[in-house]
Protein backbone atom coordinates (compact mmCIF):
# COMPACT_ATOMS: atom_id res chain seq x y z
CA UNK A 1 0.00 0.00 0.00
CA UNK A 2 2.81 2.38 0.89
CA UNK A 3 4.58 1.33 -2.28
CA UNK A 4 1.68 2.32 -4.53
CA UNK A 5 1.45 5.72 -2.88
CA UNK A 6 5.14 6.23 -3.42
CA UNK A 7 4.84 5.39 -7.09
CA UNK A 8 1.81 7.62 -7.41
CA UNK A 9 3.64 10.48 -5.73
CA UNK A 10 6.68 10.07 -7.94
CA UNK A 11 4.53 9.90 -11.04
CA UNK A 12 2.61 13.05 -10.18
CA UNK A 13 5.82 14.89 -9.40
CA UNK A 14 7.36 13.83 -12.64
CA UNK A 15 4.46 14.46 -14.99
CA UNK A 16 1.69 16.55 -13.56
CA UNK A 17 3.48 19.26 -11.67
CA UNK A 18 5.14 22.40 -12.95
CA UNK A 19 8.35 23.09 -11.11
CA UNK A 20 10.34 26.10 -10.04
CA UNK A 21 13.63 26.72 -8.31
CA UNK A 22 13.44 25.61 -4.69
CA UNK A 23 15.82 28.30 -3.55
CA UNK A 24 13.46 31.05 -4.64
CA UNK A 25 10.79 29.33 -2.55
CA UNK A 26 13.14 28.99 0.42
CA UNK A 27 14.24 32.60 0.27
CA UNK A 28 10.67 33.85 -0.12
CA UNK A 29 9.58 31.91 2.95
CA UNK A 30 12.54 33.27 4.85
CA UNK A 31 11.60 36.77 3.83
CA UNK A 32 8.05 36.22 5.08
CA UNK A 33 9.24 34.91 8.43
CA UNK A 34 11.66 37.82 8.78
CA UNK A 35 8.81 40.24 8.10
CA UNK A 36 6.59 38.52 10.67
CA UNK A 37 9.31 38.59 13.30
CA UNK A 38 9.78 42.27 12.65
CA UNK A 39 6.04 42.95 12.89
CA UNK A 40 5.24 40.85 15.95
CA UNK A 41 8.40 40.82 18.07
CA UNK A 42 7.04 37.99 20.20
CA UNK A 43 7.92 34.57 18.84
CA UNK A 44 4.80 32.91 20.20
CA UNK A 45 2.71 35.33 18.13
CA UNK A 46 4.79 34.59 15.07
CA UNK A 47 4.15 30.89 15.63
CA UNK A 48 0.42 31.53 15.74
CA UNK A 49 0.50 33.74 12.68
CA UNK A 50 2.45 31.20 10.68
CA UNK A 51 -0.01 28.50 11.69
CA UNK A 52 -2.90 30.69 10.65
CA UNK A 53 -1.34 31.42 7.29
CA UNK A 54 -0.74 27.74 6.86
CA UNK A 55 -4.37 27.02 7.68
CA UNK A 56 -5.52 29.38 4.92
CA UNK A 57 -3.16 27.74 2.48
CA UNK A 58 -4.23 24.26 3.56
CA UNK A 59 -7.92 24.87 2.93
CA UNK A 60 -7.13 25.61 -0.71
CA UNK A 61 -4.22 23.27 -1.14
CA UNK A 62 -6.41 20.22 -0.50
CA UNK A 63 -8.43 20.93 -3.62
CA UNK A 64 -5.32 21.19 -5.71
CA UNK A 65 -4.13 17.94 -4.17
CA UNK A 66 -7.35 16.08 -4.87
CA UNK A 67 -7.58 17.45 -8.39
CA UNK A 68 -4.10 16.37 -9.29
CA UNK A 69 -3.94 13.05 -7.54
CA UNK A 70 -7.54 11.84 -8.00
CA UNK A 71 -7.22 9.45 -5.10
CA UNK A 72 -10.18 7.99 -3.28
CA UNK A 73 -10.94 8.00 0.42
CA UNK A 74 -8.41 6.71 2.88
CA UNK A 75 -9.54 3.75 4.92
CA UNK A 76 -8.08 4.88 8.22
CA UNK A 77 -5.96 7.59 9.74
CA UNK A 78 -2.75 5.70 9.23
CA UNK A 79 -3.44 5.58 5.50
CA UNK A 80 -4.05 9.32 5.66
CA UNK A 81 -0.58 9.70 7.07
CA UNK A 82 0.94 7.66 4.27
CA UNK A 83 -0.98 9.65 1.69
CA UNK A 84 0.19 12.94 3.16
CA UNK A 85 3.80 11.95 3.24
CA UNK A 86 4.18 9.98 0.03
CA UNK A 87 1.85 11.91 -2.26
CA UNK A 88 1.08 15.26 -0.65
CA UNK A 89 4.53 16.36 0.42
CA UNK A 90 6.08 14.86 -2.70
CA UNK A 91 3.72 16.73 -4.97
CA UNK A 92 4.33 20.14 -3.49
CA UNK A 93 7.73 20.11 -1.90
CA UNK A 94 9.42 17.14 -3.53
CA UNK A 95 10.20 15.51 -0.18
CA UNK A 96 8.89 12.37 1.44
CA UNK A 97 8.90 12.56 5.21
CA UNK A 98 8.73 9.24 7.01
CA UNK A 99 5.62 8.25 8.94
CA UNK A 100 6.65 6.96 12.35
CA UNK A 101 5.49 6.54 15.94
CA UNK A 102 1.98 5.53 14.99
CA UNK A 103 0.02 5.28 18.21
CA UNK A 104 -1.66 2.07 19.27
CA UNK A 105 -5.16 3.32 18.51
CA UNK A 106 -4.04 4.61 15.14
CA UNK A 107 -5.10 8.17 15.87
CA UNK A 108 -1.68 9.75 15.97
CA UNK A 109 1.43 9.65 13.86
CA UNK A 110 4.63 11.56 13.39
CA UNK A 111 6.13 12.90 10.22
CA UNK A 112 9.89 12.97 10.32
CA UNK A 113 11.40 15.29 7.73
CA UNK A 114 15.00 14.59 6.86
CA UNK A 115 15.18 17.57 4.57
CA UNK A 116 13.10 20.69 4.85
CA UNK A 117 13.12 23.02 1.85
CA UNK A 118 11.67 25.80 3.98
CA UNK A 119 14.60 25.82 6.34
CA UNK A 120 17.67 25.87 4.14
CA UNK A 121 20.22 28.60 4.84
CA UNK A 122 18.55 29.34 8.17
CA UNK A 123 20.09 29.93 11.54
CA UNK A 124 17.88 30.80 14.48
CA UNK A 125 18.96 33.40 17.01
CA UNK A 126 19.32 32.15 20.58
CA UNK A 127 16.28 34.14 21.66
CA UNK A 128 14.13 32.21 19.18
CA UNK A 129 15.37 28.87 20.46
CA UNK A 130 14.70 29.82 24.07
CA UNK A 131 11.19 30.99 23.28
CA UNK A 132 10.23 27.83 21.39
CA UNK A 133 9.94 29.30 17.97
CA UNK A 134 9.05 26.77 15.26
CA UNK A 135 10.36 28.15 12.03
CA UNK A 136 8.39 25.89 9.71
CA UNK A 137 5.15 26.20 11.65
CA UNK A 138 3.33 27.03 8.46
CA UNK A 139 3.42 23.31 7.65
CA UNK A 140 1.37 22.50 10.76
CA UNK A 141 -1.25 24.99 9.65
CA UNK A 142 -1.33 23.52 6.15
CA UNK A 143 -1.92 20.05 7.56
CA UNK A 144 -4.66 21.26 9.87
CA UNK A 145 -6.41 23.25 7.15
CA UNK A 146 -6.21 20.57 4.50
CA UNK A 147 -7.43 17.78 6.78
CA UNK A 148 -10.27 19.89 8.09
CA UNK A 149 -11.55 20.22 4.54
CA UNK A 150 -11.73 16.44 4.32
CA UNK A 151 -13.72 16.13 7.52
CA UNK A 152 -10.90 15.47 9.97
CA UNK A 153 -10.15 17.76 12.86
CA UNK A 154 -6.52 17.32 13.76
CA UNK A 155 -3.90 18.91 15.91
CA UNK A 156 -0.54 19.27 14.22
CA UNK A 157 2.51 20.56 16.03
CA UNK A 158 6.27 20.41 15.94
CA UNK A 159 8.01 18.15 18.40
CA UNK A 160 11.62 18.65 17.36
CA UNK A 161 13.37 20.79 14.78
CA UNK A 162 16.88 20.53 13.45
CA UNK A 163 17.13 24.32 13.39
CA UNK A 164 16.93 24.25 17.18
CA UNK A 165 19.73 21.79 17.50
CA UNK A 166 17.67 18.61 17.68
CA UNK A 167 18.58 15.55 15.66
CA UNK A 168 15.45 15.41 13.59
CA UNK A 169 12.57 17.55 12.44
CA UNK A 170 9.34 15.93 13.58
CA UNK A 171 5.71 16.98 13.30
CA UNK A 172 3.14 15.17 15.42
CA UNK A 173 -0.35 14.87 13.96
CA UNK A 174 -3.20 13.92 16.30
CA UNK A 175 -6.70 13.13 15.15
CA UNK A 176 -9.20 14.82 17.41
CA UNK A 177 -12.40 13.74 15.71
CA UNK A 178 -14.07 13.17 12.42
CA UNK A 179 -16.33 16.03 11.43
CA UNK A 180 -19.88 15.52 10.31
CA UNK A 181 -20.95 16.86 6.94
CA UNK A 182 -23.08 19.88 7.64
CA UNK A 183 -25.83 21.00 5.34
CA UNK A 184 -25.55 24.75 4.81
CA UNK A 185 -28.29 26.72 6.55
CA UNK A 186 -31.22 27.58 4.32
CA UNK A 187 -31.25 24.33 2.39
CA UNK A 188 -33.47 21.38 3.09
CA UNK B 1 37.89 30.87 17.34
CA UNK B 2 34.40 30.00 16.22
CA UNK B 3 34.04 27.48 19.05
CA UNK B 4 34.92 30.19 21.56
CA UNK B 5 32.27 32.42 20.11
CA UNK B 6 29.60 29.72 20.33
CA UNK B 7 30.68 28.81 23.84
CA UNK B 8 30.40 32.44 24.81
CA UNK B 9 26.92 32.67 23.33
CA UNK B 10 25.90 29.55 25.21
CA UNK B 11 27.19 31.07 28.43
CA UNK B 12 25.28 34.25 27.85
CA UNK B 13 22.02 32.33 27.32
CA UNK B 14 22.55 30.26 30.45
CA UNK B 15 23.21 33.29 32.62
CA UNK B 16 20.11 34.96 31.21
CA UNK B 17 18.02 31.89 31.98
CA UNK B 18 19.39 31.62 35.51
CA UNK B 19 18.46 35.19 36.31
CA UNK B 20 14.88 34.80 35.07
CA UNK B 21 12.25 34.05 37.70
CA UNK B 22 10.41 30.88 36.79
CA UNK B 23 7.36 32.39 35.20
CA UNK B 24 4.52 30.08 34.30
CA UNK B 25 5.21 28.64 30.89
CA UNK B 26 8.95 28.66 31.31
CA UNK B 27 8.97 25.98 33.97
CA UNK B 28 7.50 23.45 31.60
CA UNK B 29 10.25 24.11 29.09
CA UNK B 30 12.98 24.41 31.69
CA UNK B 31 14.84 21.49 30.25
CA UNK B 32 15.02 23.08 26.81
CA UNK B 33 16.09 26.51 28.02
CA UNK B 34 19.70 25.58 27.44
CA UNK B 35 19.76 25.15 23.69
CA UNK B 36 21.79 22.19 22.67
CA UNK B 37 23.10 23.92 19.56
CA UNK B 38 24.63 20.97 17.87
CA UNK B 39 23.85 22.53 14.50
CA UNK B 40 26.84 23.21 12.29
CA UNK B 41 27.95 26.78 12.02
CA UNK B 42 25.90 28.39 9.27
CA UNK B 43 29.01 29.62 7.54
CA UNK B 44 30.29 26.07 7.19
CA UNK B 45 27.23 24.51 5.67
CA UNK B 46 27.45 23.37 2.06
CA UNK B 47 25.82 25.76 -0.37
CA UNK B 48 25.55 23.47 -3.35
CA UNK B 49 23.29 20.97 -1.68
CA UNK B 50 20.16 22.73 -2.84
CA UNK B 51 21.43 23.84 -6.20
CA UNK B 52 18.99 22.76 -8.87
CA UNK B 53 16.42 21.43 -6.43
CA UNK B 54 12.82 22.13 -7.26
CA UNK B 55 9.46 22.55 -5.66
CA UNK B 56 6.11 22.84 -7.34
CA UNK B 57 4.86 26.13 -8.71
CA UNK B 58 1.70 25.64 -6.69
CA UNK B 59 3.59 25.65 -3.42
CA UNK B 60 5.18 28.95 -4.34
CA UNK B 61 1.87 30.36 -5.58
CA UNK B 62 0.11 29.48 -2.31
CA UNK B 63 2.92 30.99 -0.30
CA UNK B 64 2.96 34.15 -2.39
CA UNK B 65 -0.78 34.59 -2.15
CA UNK B 66 -0.67 34.23 1.64
CA UNK B 67 2.12 36.76 1.72
CA UNK B 68 0.01 39.17 -0.31
CA UNK B 69 -3.04 38.68 1.89
CA UNK B 70 -1.00 39.22 5.03
CA UNK B 71 0.59 42.36 3.64
CA UNK B 72 -2.70 43.71 2.37
CA UNK B 73 -4.14 43.76 5.87
CA UNK B 74 -1.35 45.89 7.19
CA UNK B 75 -1.05 48.60 4.59
CA UNK B 76 -3.12 51.51 3.38
CA UNK B 77 -3.09 51.95 -0.32
CA UNK B 78 -1.49 50.47 -3.39
CA UNK B 79 1.78 52.35 -3.13
CA UNK B 80 2.34 51.05 0.36
CA UNK B 81 1.54 47.52 -0.72
CA UNK B 82 3.99 47.72 -3.57
CA UNK B 83 6.60 49.10 -1.22
CA UNK B 84 6.12 46.21 1.19
CA UNK B 85 6.36 43.69 -1.63
CA UNK B 86 9.49 45.43 -2.76
CA UNK B 87 10.92 45.05 0.74
CA UNK B 88 10.11 41.35 0.81
CA UNK B 89 11.71 40.91 -2.57
CA UNK B 90 14.72 42.89 -1.43
CA UNK B 91 15.55 40.30 1.22
CA UNK B 92 15.32 37.54 -1.33
CA UNK B 93 17.51 39.46 -3.74
CA UNK B 94 20.44 40.07 -1.39
CA UNK B 95 20.69 36.39 -0.58
CA UNK B 96 20.13 35.27 -4.13
CA UNK B 97 22.95 37.56 -5.24
CA UNK B 98 25.33 35.97 -2.74
CA UNK B 99 24.46 32.50 -3.95
CA UNK B 100 24.69 33.34 -7.63
CA UNK B 101 27.98 35.15 -7.41
CA UNK B 102 29.50 32.40 -5.31
CA UNK B 103 28.44 29.75 -7.76
CA UNK B 104 29.45 31.69 -10.84
CA UNK B 105 33.11 31.25 -9.98
CA UNK B 106 34.55 32.03 -13.36
CA UNK B 107 33.17 35.44 -14.04
CA UNK B 108 34.59 38.79 -13.05
CA UNK B 109 32.68 41.36 -11.08
CA UNK B 110 30.46 43.50 -13.28
CA UNK B 111 31.47 47.13 -13.42
CA UNK B 112 29.66 48.32 -16.52
CA UNK B 113 25.94 49.00 -16.51
CA UNK B 114 25.21 46.95 -19.56
CA UNK B 115 27.16 44.00 -18.22
CA UNK B 116 25.23 44.20 -14.98
CA UNK B 117 21.88 44.34 -16.69
CA UNK B 118 22.83 41.47 -18.91
CA UNK B 119 23.78 39.46 -15.82
CA UNK B 120 20.34 40.09 -14.36
CA UNK B 121 18.56 39.42 -17.62
CA UNK B 122 20.23 36.06 -18.17
CA UNK B 123 21.81 34.50 -15.08
CA UNK B 124 19.51 35.82 -12.36
CA UNK B 125 16.31 35.20 -14.25
CA UNK B 126 17.47 31.78 -15.41
CA UNK B 127 18.32 30.63 -11.89
CA UNK B 128 15.34 32.07 -10.09
CA UNK B 129 12.60 31.74 -12.67
CA UNK B 130 13.87 28.98 -14.92
CA UNK B 131 14.19 30.99 -18.11
CA UNK B 132 15.88 34.12 -19.34
CA UNK B 133 13.97 37.34 -19.18
CA UNK B 134 12.29 38.15 -22.42
CA UNK B 135 13.79 41.48 -23.29
CA UNK B 136 16.29 44.06 -22.17
CA UNK B 137 15.73 47.58 -23.43
CA UNK B 138 17.11 51.02 -22.92
CA UNK B 139 14.66 53.85 -22.67
CA UNK B 140 14.88 56.36 -25.48
CA UNK B 141 13.56 59.23 -23.39
CA UNK B 142 15.80 59.05 -20.35
CA UNK B 143 19.48 58.25 -20.17
CA UNK B 144 19.19 56.50 -16.86
CA UNK B 145 16.30 54.13 -17.46
CA UNK B 146 16.44 50.54 -18.58
CA UNK B 147 13.71 47.94 -18.83
CA UNK B 148 13.71 44.20 -18.39
CA UNK B 149 10.52 42.45 -19.42
CA UNK B 150 9.07 39.10 -18.57
CA UNK B 151 6.16 37.85 -20.63
CA UNK B 152 4.85 35.38 -18.14
CA UNK B 153 6.08 36.06 -14.63
CA UNK B 154 5.43 33.20 -12.23
CA UNK B 155 4.74 35.47 -9.31
CA UNK B 156 1.72 37.04 -10.98
CA UNK B 157 0.54 33.91 -12.73
CA UNK B 158 -2.02 32.85 -10.16
CA UNK B 159 -2.91 36.27 -8.81
CA UNK B 160 -6.08 37.95 -10.00
CA UNK B 161 -6.18 41.67 -9.38
CA UNK B 162 -9.61 43.18 -8.68
CA UNK B 163 -10.61 46.20 -10.75
CA UNK B 164 -10.41 48.70 -7.94
CA UNK B 165 -6.75 48.01 -7.36
CA UNK B 166 -5.93 47.53 -11.00
CA UNK B 167 -2.74 49.52 -10.70
CA UNK B 168 -1.25 47.02 -8.33
CA UNK B 169 1.47 44.94 -9.74
CA UNK B 170 2.73 41.90 -7.95
CA UNK B 171 5.84 42.20 -9.98
CA UNK B 172 6.84 44.61 -7.21
CA UNK B 173 8.26 41.51 -5.58
CA UNK B 174 10.48 40.88 -8.60
CA UNK B 175 11.38 44.55 -8.64
CA UNK B 176 12.59 44.19 -5.06
CA UNK B 177 14.76 41.25 -6.02
CA UNK B 178 16.32 43.23 -8.87
CA UNK B 179 16.81 46.28 -6.70
CA UNK B 180 18.68 44.24 -4.10
CA UNK B 181 20.93 42.77 -6.75
CA UNK B 182 21.64 46.17 -8.27
CA UNK B 183 22.41 47.64 -4.86
CA UNK B 184 24.55 44.68 -3.93
CA UNK B 185 26.68 45.11 -7.02
CA UNK B 186 27.16 48.81 -6.38
CA UNK B 187 24.65 50.05 -8.94
CA UNK B 188 22.20 51.90 -6.70
CA UNK B 189 18.90 52.46 -8.45
CA UNK B 190 15.16 52.72 -8.04
CA UNK B 191 13.35 49.73 -9.45
CA UNK B 192 9.64 49.46 -10.11
CA UNK B 193 7.37 47.05 -11.92
CA UNK B 194 4.72 47.85 -14.48
CA UNK B 195 2.24 45.74 -16.37
CA UNK B 196 2.55 46.30 -20.09
CA UNK B 197 0.30 43.77 -21.77
CA UNK B 198 0.88 42.97 -25.41
CA UNK B 199 -0.85 40.59 -27.76
CA UNK B 200 -0.78 37.09 -26.43
CA UNK B 201 0.84 38.02 -23.13
CA UNK B 202 -1.66 39.77 -20.90
CA UNK B 203 0.53 39.40 -17.84
CA UNK B 204 3.67 40.88 -19.35
CA UNK B 205 5.53 42.77 -16.68
CA UNK B 206 8.26 45.29 -17.24
CA UNK B 207 10.82 45.99 -14.56
CA UNK B 208 11.88 49.61 -14.85
CA UNK B 209 15.35 50.32 -13.51
CA UNK B 210 16.18 53.94 -12.89
CA UNK B 211 19.87 54.27 -12.15
CA UNK B 212 21.16 56.80 -9.67
CA UNK B 213 23.16 59.75 -10.84
CA UNK B 214 26.44 58.46 -9.45
CA UNK B 215 26.18 55.32 -11.55
CA UNK B 216 25.79 57.38 -14.71
CA UNK B 217 28.72 59.58 -13.76
CA UNK B 218 30.87 56.54 -13.17
CA UNK B 219 29.79 55.10 -16.47
CA UNK B 220 30.79 58.31 -18.20
CA UNK B 221 34.29 57.97 -16.88
CA UNK B 222 34.62 54.60 -18.48
CA UNK B 223 34.07 55.97 -21.96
Amino acid sequence: MARQYKTLGDEIWKNRVEKINAELFTLTYGSIVAQLVKDYEDFADVNKQLEKMGYNIGTRLIEDFLARSSVGRCQDFRETGEMISKVGFKMFLNITPAVTNISADGREFSLVLDENPLAEFVELPDQAVVEEFWYSNILCGVLRGALEMVQMQVDAFFVTDMLRGDDTTEIRVKLIRYLEEEVPAGED
Amino acid sequence: MSSNASAASRLSVMSMAASLPSVGGYSSTASSIYPKRTTTNILERPLNKTRGTEVSVNAFAFLFSEMLQYTQKRVHGIQDLERKLNELGYRVGTRALDLLVWRDKNSKRETRVLGMLYFIHTTVWKTLFGKQADSLEKSTENEDEYMISDNDPIVSKFISVPKDVSQLNCGAFMAGVVEAIMDGCQFPSRVTAHTVPIDGFPLRTTILIKLDKEVLEREEQFR
